[in-house]
């Protein structure tokens, strides 16, 4: 089964195939290399664009207002606050040209941190996405969502945010995350399309026959049900929160139900309602900076729609509200959720009773 | 203002009077249009003095510019016409590509009827895809960024039409102008752009000298091999046949051109500064019609006669304009996403 990175590329594939896409560009997105992190290997429509993250933007938005389908990726979001203005004009000119131009763009980008990536290659963009309305935003936790939710990026009229969370990109599928159409031998699959170390001058990638998956933006996902607590999450913090879950069931007999929201905006309130109407009992997790944390909000809506469905305070565990993420191991685990602090959120959530 | 310019491009249109005549017909229709497009620009200002407004931002002086700009284009909707990323001064290309002056007095007076943006933008923030007008945005380089990428996207079609990009000298300081200049013309990919700076040395109050330390802007092109030059932008024929030249050499050699445009500020930059007439500025349109006289193609008698119809036509249509629905406060939510690919050619 696929790695989300391989998944990634295989939806890039459909999409340039029979979806449309005409330019996946950015920073090294193009041969030799298919992107720092490979996720653009082997496409035909991939090029390197100059280092110019500015350019970047407003060249997918220029692609995009002339009709063409671009997927453009910021190597490192962290690289992508110098172009908050153009994402911007992005997010308004439908809008503000009342329905005259809509900009059908993609944007890539991984986020967060779990590569040991520093203070430059660690940041999160959610909260940051979230503050720039006309956007769509979609966060996949896993191989089968990126797919699914990549292909509705690519076919949806309006800018969309395909936000990787950069610690899950090499992490293998699970059962029942399987893309259609792949083969289900992982050594078969990434012969077929990873590029060989070395000379790639002369290679190309054998794509299986892929079927269409398109996951619906909007609409949120039970990764796992249960009764006392609900985690309100999406990214890399899903398999922590899954993991949490099933020892806080084994230890506690706690059963913790986990949606992973994987579209930021717009958001899936009906599914969220009905989790917190059924628990009574919510923590939102992520691991952007806690201050003005897109978690807030769903605190915020939470106890203005849902007060008196709720058995405990809402609680946000997110990342410290510090400039960086450090390099140490212990700096990193420091500033962001860990699996060790969400079972103590989660157990803390599940003890109190109104 | 002096009223001579050196070109950088080996065969460029002498600037100023040297010019080639233009047609007696196109003289005057050009005319006709700088005179709409400096009424036009006088009763946005008035409407903004008399509160039909919140904000006046304009383009009085470059007249001579831009309107032959709007009459060179290839006018028309999608890829194989010409691409415009204007900014707030380009009313006066509007208005020669053929738009109704009465629609800027409803973008002044933001009505439910304005149809570049609904009430929702200021003055002279046009946009209308149905002539490839990109969305006019009030950061005043953006545009330099977003060019590029209809220029790539006509080079892929191999598309007859070209892409025109405008801003004033006081934007070239932000790095978009420098993407501009780096992804137009990468070896193998040069876009058919033409690039235009509209220089007319003040950014909105700090002069030219306090921004810039390169002689000529249009020099910044022959670093990145452009064709370049600076053109008399306040003499209409200096002015069309520059811009000809720049648009025939893009439109055929499919590379980038970047065209500097001298130019009058005659009212100030906005109603942040102001929007006092300026007088010791060269005013274009007071030139062409002294040329017109000499020329023995119109009267004063006749000029001062069509300002005056014009003036008066506007006047009624601002009070028309003025009753006019404004749009209910519900819209906001109409437009923040489409559901279909309208760029694209659906719906």
């Amino acid at each position: 089964m696929a790695t989300m990175v391989q998944a990634i590329r295989m939806a890039l594939h459909v999409g340039e195939s029979r979806l449309g896409v005409t330019d996946i560009f950015g920073e090294d997105v193009g041969p030799p290399l298919g992107g720092v992190f490979t996720a653009t290997q082997g496409l035909k429509t991939a090029w390197n664009s100059p280092l110019d993250e500015r350019g970047i933007v407003g060249m997918a938005i220029g692609l995009a207002l002339a009709g063409r389908k671009p997927v453009a990726e910021i190597q490192f979001c962290d690289y992508a606050f110098n172009t908050v203005d153009l994402l911007k004009i992005a997010g308004n000119t439908y809008w503000s040209s009342a329905g005259d131009w809509n900009v059908p763009m993609v944007l890539m980008t991984p986020v967060g941190a779990g590569i040991r990536g520093s203070i430059y290659h660690s940041h999160s963009f959610d909260a940051q996405a979230t503050r720039i309305p006309g956007w769509k935003i979609v966060m996949p936790s896993n191989p089968r969502d990126a797919y699914g939710l990549l292909l509705s990026a690519i076919v949806d009229p309006n800018p969309v945010f395909f936000l990787k969370p950069k610690a899950l990109l090499r992490a293998k599928a699970r059962p029942g995350e399987e893309i259609p159409g792949e083969p289900g031998d992982d050594k078969a699959l990434s012969k077929m399309i990873d590029a060989p170390l070395g000379d790639r001058s002369k290679w190309q990638p054998e794509w299986p026959k892929l079927d269409d998956l398109f996951i619906p933006i909007g609409e949120a996902r039970t990764a796992r049900a249960g009764q006392h607590v609900t985690v309100l999450t999406y990214g890399r913090n899903v398999p922590m929160a899954l993991a949490a879950a099933d020892e806080l069931a084994r230890e506690e007999s706690v059963e913790v139900e986990v949606i992973d929201l994987r579209s930021l905006h717009p958001y899936d309130w009906t599914a969220i309602k009905a989790s917190v109407k059924k628990t009574h009992r919510v923590l939102c997790l992520n691991e952007d900076t806690e201050i003005t944390n897109f978690g807030e909000h769903l605190v915020r809506r939470i106890v203005e729609e849902l007060f008196y469905e709720l058995w405990a305070p809402p609680a946000l565990l997110a990342g410290a509200h510090v400039p960086g993420i450090g390099l140490a191991d212990n700096l990193e685990h420091a500033s962001v959720p860990t699996k060790d602090k969400v079972k103590q959120a989660l157990k803390d959530l599940a003890k109190q009773v109104p | 203002m002096s009223t001579s310019f050196e070109t950088s491009s080996s065969s460029a249109t002498p600037g100023g009077s040297g010019a080639k005549e233009l047609a007696p017909d196109l003289a005057l229709k050009i005319h006709d249009l700088m005179l709409k497009a400096r009424v036009l620009e006088d009763r946005l200002i008035t409407m903004y003095r008399q509160g039909d407004g919140y904000f006046w931002i304009g383009g009085p002086g470059e007249e001579a510019f831009n309107v032959p700009l709007g009459l060179l284009v290839d006018k028309g909707q999608g890829i194989q016409h010409d691409y415009l990323h204007l900014h707030y001064r380009s009313s006066a290309t509007l208005l020669a590509l053929g738009a109704d002056p009465v629609d800027s007095l409803r973008q002044m007076k933001n009505t439910a009827t304005d149809p570049y943006s609904r009430g929702r933008n200021f003055a002279g923030h046009y946009s209308a895809r149905k002539w490839n007008v990109a969305p006019i945005s009030s950061p005043i380089e953006v545009q330099y960024s977003i060019a590029p990428g209809t220029a790539l996207a006509q080079r892929a079609a191999g598309s007859k039409g070209i892409t025109i990009v405008q801003g004033g000298d006081a934007g070239t300081a932000e790095g978009d102008f420098a993407t501009c200049l780096v992804w137009s013309s990468r070896k193998g990919t040069e876009l058919p752009i033409l690039i235009i700076v509209t220089n007319n040395k003040y950014g909105i109050s700090t002069p030219y000298e306090g921004q810039h330390g390169e002689v000529r802007i249009s020099d910044r092109g022959k670093a990145f091999g452009m064709q370049t030059a600076t053109i008399d932008g306040n003499d209409v024929e200096s002015a069309y046949w520059g811009l000809k030249k720049a648009i025939d050499y893009v439109r055929t050699e499919r590379k980038p051109y970047l065209l500097e445009a001298m130019v009058s500020r005659l009212n100030g930059h906005s109603s942040a500064s102001g929007a006092n007439f300026v007088k010791d500025e060269l005013d274009c349109l007071a030139s062409w019609e002294k040329k017109l006289e000499e020329r023995k193609l119109k009267t004063r008698a006749e000029m001062d006669e069509m300002r005056a119809k014009y003036t008066q036509e506007l006047l009624e249509a601002s009070k028309r304009v003025r009753e006019e629905p404004q749009p209910a406060g519900e819209s906001i939510w109409d437009h923040v996403f489409a559901a279909k690919n309208h760029v694209a050619g659906e719906g």
